[in-house]
């Protein structure tokens, strides 16, 4: 078995390239299993550095980011791509293996996926309502790198103060989601076949 | 694995699109710590009360090489804990342990473990009635408004009531908390003794009630505290008798009927760890009495 059942027949696909074909989860259920228990590790640990490489998609998206997408969109969550991604191979491979609708309205986005500066500002995506927090975009973007320096962090998951090398200059950005608190989106960062996850519960300090 | 458990079944019996619908409401759980997030529960092949909810979030959140264990009210030999735990040994192929500080995914249904859990562990409560404020409101729009706006007073009205009439707070299961500051829940039927273990501990504790659809998440090293009042402050109270096998007199007991004549015991509620305990005692030549 391969790809979520949402996806289209590639037969119906004859634009699809071989890449927009390949890279998916070898063994869709166990991949999966392994993959989200590394979401919620890292989600549940703010800083902490995971690994994810089951799954490869056309560049510019990171290994890291791809299965975290197989693991977590169909054809029910929204996708918003930023500028950055939204190149012909990767909305094939997103089609193919995904069957995730692309949305260009941030604020209805489930996920969205890019780099930083092409996703643009936090306000714009969907923040949870005052009855239901959780209706939020989750947002992935890739950096530059992942180690654990910079940027302090404490909070739920973490025992007393961790540290993610975010750039200084989203610190606002990163507090204002904070202090918006129940409500709020959610990150995960990847780079290469790194991720790590920043809820809106973690306070964000300059390291 | 075997190549049984493969043929018959999706990798822990749900299907992948209900996995990614569950594994993205863990996440919001834990992202939001004590909020209840709704989800689409599905027909487990078990009667609810028998942990749907929890089966469904252990399901989603359980790799091959896990190693499981599940308790009811403290006991992992009681006919529920042994069929979800054939369950999980069939659907996923994953090992069973009785032992707590071996399992990585533990589910509990109205028990913490004793033995302190460690971070890499996952706690997963079976909950009958997510809603803390439901007894005290039936409605759904009105408690959701409430979670909103942090209106708790009635919670605390409920508690103070039970002062007035039993002189001290006589909720001694499902004792509502608040958790990183600012939502209030149910930690499932535990009794109010295991409520201490539920603040900055270090492992990853999930809730999932199946009849409810909802789910809930507390992340390690997050706050939990119990409502209380500045004079009747929060107690985690136990029967205060000892252990009748091990001696223990820091453990949750329960009292069981031994014999016809009405004659009873107490002993601790978690087996694994007096069993542990009835070892060390007998390797060191302890007698428990
Ligand atoms: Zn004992």
């Amino acid at each position: 078995m391969s790809g979520p059942l949402s996806a289209p027949n590639p037969t119906t696909q004859p634009t699809a390239s071989s890449e927009a074909l390949s890279g998916g989860f070898a063994d869709a259920s166990i991949d999966s299993a392994y993959a989200f228990r590394t979401l919620l590790d890292v989600m549940a640990r703010p800083g902490l550095i995971g690994r994810l490489a089951a799954a490869k998609a056309p560049a510019p998206a990171s290994v890291s980011m791809a299965t975290a997408l197989l693991t977590l969109c169909d054809s029910t969550t929204p996708l918003f791509l930023a500028a950055s991604h939204a190149t012909p191979a990767l909305k094939d491979w997103i089609a193919f293996h995904l069957g995730a609708p692309l949305t260009n309205n941030p604020a209805e986005a489930v996920f969205a996926a890019g780099s930083w500066d092409s996703l643009g500002e936090v306000g714009r995506f969907a923040l949870g309502s005052d009855d239901y927090p959780d209706r939020s975009t989750t947002l992935l973007i890739e950096t530059e790198h992942l180690m654990n320096e910079g940027l302090r962090l404490t909070g739920p998951g973490i025992a007393t103060s961790t540290a993610l090398s975010l750039p200084q200059h989203w610190l606002p950005a990163l507090q204002a989601n904070h202090r918006l608190y129940p409500q709020g989106v959610d990150f995960f960062f990847c780079f290469g076949e790194a991720i790590a996850a920043l809820p809106r519960s973690t306070l964000v300090e300059a390291g | 694995m075997s190549t049984l458990v493969r043929e018959h079944y999706n990798f822990a019996y749900l299907d992948e699109h209900t996995k990614r619908m569950i594994r993205r409401a863990l996440l919001k759980g834990v992202a939001i710590p004590g909020y209840q997030v709704p989800f689409a529960s599905r027909e487990m092949p078990m009667p609810y009360g028998w942990g749907t909810g929890g089966v469904q979030v252990s399901a989603a959140c359980m790799v091959p090489d896990d190693r499981v264990k599940v308790i009811d009210q403290g006991a992992d030999d009681t006919t529920n804990a042994i069929s979800i735990r054939k369950f999980f040994e069939r659907t996923a192929g994953v090992a069973l342990t009785e032992r707590t500080a071996e399992a990585t995914l533990i589910q509990t249904r109205h028990r913490i473990p004793e033995h302190p859990l460690s971070e890499g562990q996952i706690l997963v409560y079976q909950v009958p009635i997510p809603e803390p404020l439901r007894f005290l409101e039936p409605r759904e729009t009105e408690t959701r408004k409430m979670h909103a706006l942090s209106e708790y007073g009635l919670m605390h009205v409920k508690l103070y009531e039970d002062i007035s009439q039993h002189g001290e707070i006589a909720t001694s299961y499902a004792y509502p908390a608040e958790v990183n500051g600012r939502h209030v829940f149910d930690p499932s039927p535990i009794p109010k003794f295991d409520n201490p273990k539920l603040d900055n501990a270090p492992a990853l504790q999930l809730f999932g009630a199946g009849r409810e659809q909802r789910i809930y998440a507390v992340p390690p090293y997050t706050r939990v505290r119990s409502l209380d009042f500045e004079d009747y402050p929060f107690v985690a109270a136990r029967a205060e008798h000892q252990c009748a096998l091990c001696g223990a007199l820091h453990t949750y007991l329960d009292e069981v009927i031994i014999d016809d004549e009405g004659g009873r015991m107490f002993v601790c509620s978690d087996t694994d760890y007096c069993n542990e305990r009835q070892q060390a005692n007998q390797e060191t030549g302890n007698d428990a009495g």
